[in-house]
């Protein structure tokens, strides 16, 4: 089996859950992790004779999307029923859209490792109603259901068929993930299941004009996961049609534990959904001027934030794109922009302390303990030569671990500031070449690495506190004015 | 008491004839020596409880305008800590924790709850027969149909037992069993009376409505359930006009549309009763014009594939999981379903999820589904062009007078076409109203008006008027008791 006579095709579906107070159609908490059935209300658990009533928070949520993937927005769409029997859909059918989609024909790039880019089309995002939860470990020969999630509001982005390789999917929903986050139209939160993407795999044959039998992923909720459940998938199905067996159109579960994929429910109980429009809601008609409105106020997006550092901030493109990457890391930076213009020490600092601590704690940048206003403190008083960055070093530490607020604080108390007193220097000095004539004599033989013998020798006496580029200085022209 | 009418018990109890508890202990007994007409599901056991603080109430000058006055629920609307059944063994014990808006809209104006009437199952039906507590019957003739699905509705005001109740039309549910009952029954256009806590049947037709004797009462009835709800999206935002104030204005020389094929199909006794009804309307001041409605004949067709796939879904949610009726012991999920909803649902209900099913089932909808709604939007289409030419339309209610127990119950097509005069206002979303127009072999028969949008007040008017040159409204069932 050699790949390369393989040419994979997929197209991702993933859903968003729109950071809403309320859920899409009641008025009960999306808040996370409530006791079971604590957040579902009478429309939530669908009694008889409620009706749902739109949020209406979704929709400039969903435009925001759409106009950052340069896509069409509807100004007339509606919602529509697909029914299905399952617990954990109170109502047996989602409200969701079927054939009038909110957000159509729109596009994202992605980079590729070797630098290129690559163009995503966007098919659809449609808004839709999430799916409560059964809890099969709950209770003993006994599913429990769980509707808190019941009712929390989704978008589902579609992409056409156009993404080659799980590297490629997996760059994509990154993409995606930063995009809707930079929105703040998601915490993006895919421990929580904010953020779950399903992947339809297909293989043919390089050249092949046809698509193959494809597959379709369920409910993958990391971006490793996406990649081995793709490669997985991938082997699998030419592994099959290599041996002389046929692909089944199916869906199919990423085992994480076991990395693999398996059947979940094959098309021959595909069930027909029955789509028709909800008489329930109105159709949604969207004024341009709304949508107008919305492109105005639409945050910068990274791109657009990167070409904005380099430029104004004079960073270097690598370091510009380190801190547009991630929204908050990049709200973290302008906020110390705002109170020190030295860019280049800041990033410096972002990429050095902060992105070492950060990479063994569970928090974000957001919920650092060392804030924009310390680390300029830090900066600040490095540049002015107060404390060596060394010392500056150990400082962060202990505001990491919530130890003191001030810096300068810390500096006093700790007695860390450098001796920078050129007079007492100068004195050091001078006490030091008497006691000293034998390395004295050396030096006015033209044994300059003496020299360096002073600097620490000063540097003892004064714990570590002189300032080492000063001293220096001071030694040479001293040296200079024996000769 | 007996015979008096809401407007006349507003006045009984706001001028101290008798108190509402007097006239709440009045109609309990009567309900009691009614009880073979099987109205009621269930009667409010607070009832007299409620008389007394409504009482206490008006010593302290409460002005609500329907201050004491015991009305009757159409079992479709919820009422918190009270069961609604919908007629169904599926919701026998159903215990909703909120008001539908057409019951907190009638507390809030001061009226107190007898009980909840018998009905089809979910609506479904257009005898009462369908419903699982048993058939209602016509106080007219207790071997007939009270009509349905608000069959415990009508009866319950024919029979005085109440002197108004709510009651819903998807098809034709409030303004046929008016008919078959000799009582007045509005169906508002579609958005006026919200939906909130009526359990649905087909959700662009389903419309709660006010059934009493005379149009003055359904006058002030449906002042109190109408306005805009949040809680509804499909709820207008129209203003709610005063319609009592408005009946009795000049009406001038109004133009009512007569559609002639409807006319022809009536047998000669009641085409007798269409006519002097037209000759009584000439008295008042009405003139009439011939309009046509050409796309008249495909709304039951229409009607049973829309109403039907909506309720597909509707219904889906009676699953056996989270409230309503559960079979016993089922080993897996799907029997869980397929059991809870065979055993728990009756057959007519049944029959049109099925056929709901597959209106909708991919391959058939374009035959079915978005067919039907295209040929509804003719019919809209029909109206909105005859309003044009005239104020208001003037039909049969129904094609026969009430029938017999059983007559038709085996034969849903036979049954079906009970709302071949009704339901094209539905499709369209008008208001029409029945109102009592004579007897055919002793039995009463009804005279449909249907109005523009959102112009109840001219057809109540229209009705009033005419009720106050003739009295078929008045004239009530002799029943042996």
């Amino acid at each position: 089996m050699t790949d390369s006579q393989w040419e994979t095709v997929i197209g991702l579906e993933i859903h968003v859950q729109l950071s809403t107070k309320s859920k899409i159609f009641s008025d009960a908490s999306t808040v996370f992790g409530g006791e079971p059935n604590e957040q579902a209300n009478e429309i939530d658990l669908g009694l008889p004779g409620t009706l749902p009533v739109v949020n209406a928070e979704i929709f400039p949520k969903a435009i925001a999307f759409g106009l950052s993937v340069g896509a069409e927005i509807a100004t007339t769409s509606h919602f529509d029923r697909k029914n299905y029997f399952y617990p954990d859909l109170p109502k047996g059918y989602q409200i969701t859209q079927m054939d009038e989609p909110i957000v159509k024909n729109g596009c994202i790039d992605i980079e590729l490792n070797n630098g290129a880019t690559r163009t995503i089309r966007i098919n659809r995002a449609h808004l839709e109603e999430d799916a409560g939860k059964s809890l099969h470990d709950a209770f003993p020969n006994m599913t429990g259901v769980d509707l808190n999630r019941a009712g929390i509001p989704l978008l589902e982005i579609v992409s056409e068929p156009d993404i080659r390789t799980a590297e490629e999917a997996e760059k994509y929903a990154k993409s995606i993930h930063q995009l809707v986050t930079y929105l703040s139209i998601s915490d993006g939160n895919m421990n929580e299941g904010s953020f779950r993407c399903d992947a339809n795999v297909s293989v043919r044959r390089e050249g092949e004009k046809e698509l193959g039998t494809r597959t379709e992923i369920k409910n993958i909720n990391s971006f490793k996961f996406l990649k081995y459940a793709i490669n997985y998938e991938v082997k699998r199905q030419i592994n099959l049609i290599e041996s002389g067996q046929k692909v089944t159109q199916e869906t199919r579960l990423y085992d994480s534990t076991k990395n693999e994929t398996r059947p979940m429910r094959s098309k021959e109980t595909a069930t027909d959904y029955r789509y028709f429009p909800e008489p329930d809601l109105l159709p949604i008609s969207l004024d341009q001027n709304y949508i107008d409105q919305i492109k105005k106020t639409l945050p910068e997006l990274p791109l657009e934030k990167m070409n904005r550092y380099a430029k104004e901030h004079g960073l270097e493109e690598g370091d510009a794109k380190f801190l547009s990457n991630d929204l908050e890391l990049a709200q973290f930076y302008e906020s110390c922009y705002e109170l020190n213009r030295d860019s280049k020490q800041i990033v410096n600092w972002l990429k050095g302390e902060m992105f070492n601590r950060l990479s063994n704690v569970e928090i974000t940048i957001k919920d650092s303990p060392v804030s924009p206003n310390q680390l300029c403190d830090l900066i600040r008083r490095t540049s002015d030569g107060t404390i060596s960055i060394t010392t500056a070093k150990k400082i962060f530490g202990k505001l990491w671990e919530g130890k003191s607020f001030s810096v300068d604080k810390v500096i006093t108390e700790e007695d860390l500031a450098q001796l920078s007193d050129g007079g007492q220097l100068d004195k050091l000095i001078d006490e030091a070449f008497q006691n000293n004539p034998k390395q004295i004599e050396q030096i006015k033989k033209g044994k300059t690495k003496v020299l360096g013998y002073f600097v620490g020798l000063i540097m003892k006496q004064t714990s570590g506190k002189a300032n080492p580029k000063q001293l220096n200085d001071l030694i040479v022209k001293k040296i200079s004015s024996l000769k | 008491m007996l015979d008096e009418t809401l407007t006349e018990q507003i006045k009984g109890i706001r001028e101290k004839k008798y108190s509402s508890f007097e006239l709440t202990e009045f109609l309990l007994d009567r309900i009691k020596d009614k009880t073979e007409l099987n109205c009621f599901i269930s009667i409010n056991d607070n009832i007299l409880e409620e008389a007394k603080a409504a009482d206490k109430e008006l010593e302290r000058g409460s002005d609500k305008p329907l201050l004491g006055i015991p009305i009757a629920h159409k079992d479709i609307f919820c009422e918190r800590e009270t069961k609604t059944t919908a007629g169904s063994q599926m919701l026998e014990n159903f215990v909703a924790p909120y008001d539908a808006t057409v019951v907190s809209n009638l507390k809030r104006a001061g009226a107190i709850s007898l009980g909840k009437t018998n009905m089809d199952e979910f609506a479904m039906g257009s005898s009462n027969e369908t419903s699982f507590f048993g058939p209602v019957k016509n106080p007219w003739d207790e071997t007939r149909v009270p009509g349905g699905s608000s069959g415990g509705s009508a009866a319950a005001v024919s029979a005085r037992l109440c002197s108004a109740a709510t009651g819903t039309d998807t098809g034709g549910s409030i303004r046929q069993p008016a008919s078959f009952c000799g009582i007045t029954g509005l169906k508002p256009t579609y958005g006026r009376v919200s939906r909130w806590g009526m359990i649905a049947y087909a959700s662009s037709l389903d419309q709660a409505g006010p059934m009493a004797l005379t149009a003055e009462d359904c006058a002030i009835m449906l002042k109190e359930m109408s306005g805009h709800d949040k809680k509804d999206s499909t709820s207008a935002q129209v203003e709610v006009d005063d319609y009592r104030a408005l009946l009795s204005r000049p009406l001038g020389k109004l133009k009512i549309g007569i559609f002639e094929p409807l006319m022809k199909e009536l047998d000669s006794a009641t085409s007798l009763v269409m006519e002097k009804t037209i000759e009584e309307l000439e008295k008042i001041g009405m003139t009439f014009a011939e309009i046509d409605l050409p796309n008249f004949s495909y709304a039951i067709p229409a009607y049973y594939v829309i109403a039907p796939a909506e309720c597909s879904a509707n219904l889906s949610r009676y699953d056996g999981v989270r409230f309503g009726y559960r079979c016993d012991g089922p080993s897996d999920l799907k029997e869980l379903y397929q059991r809870s909803r065979t055993e728990g649902l009756g057959k007519e209900v049944k029959n049109r999820i099925m056929a709901g099913t597959f209106a909708l089932t991919s391959g058939y909808y374009d035959a079915f589904y978005r067919k039907a709604q295209q040929v509804r939007r003719l019919i809209k289409n029909d109206f909105v062009e005859a309003f044009k030419k005239v104020d208001v339309i003037i039909a049969p209610a129904t094609p026969s007078t009430a029938f017999r127990l059983g007559e038709k119950a085996g034969d849903p097509k036979e049954m079906y076409l009970q709302d071949v005069y009704t339901t094209s206002s539905n499709l369209a979303g008008l208001p029409a109203l029945s109102m009592p127009a004579g007897f055919v072999n002793n039995l009463p028969v009804g005279v449909q008006l249907i109005g523009d949008y959102f112009d109840e007040a001219q057809i109540l008017a229209i009705a009033h008027q005419f009720q106050s040159i003739t009295d078929w409204h008045l004239t009530s069932p002799d029943i042996p008791t």
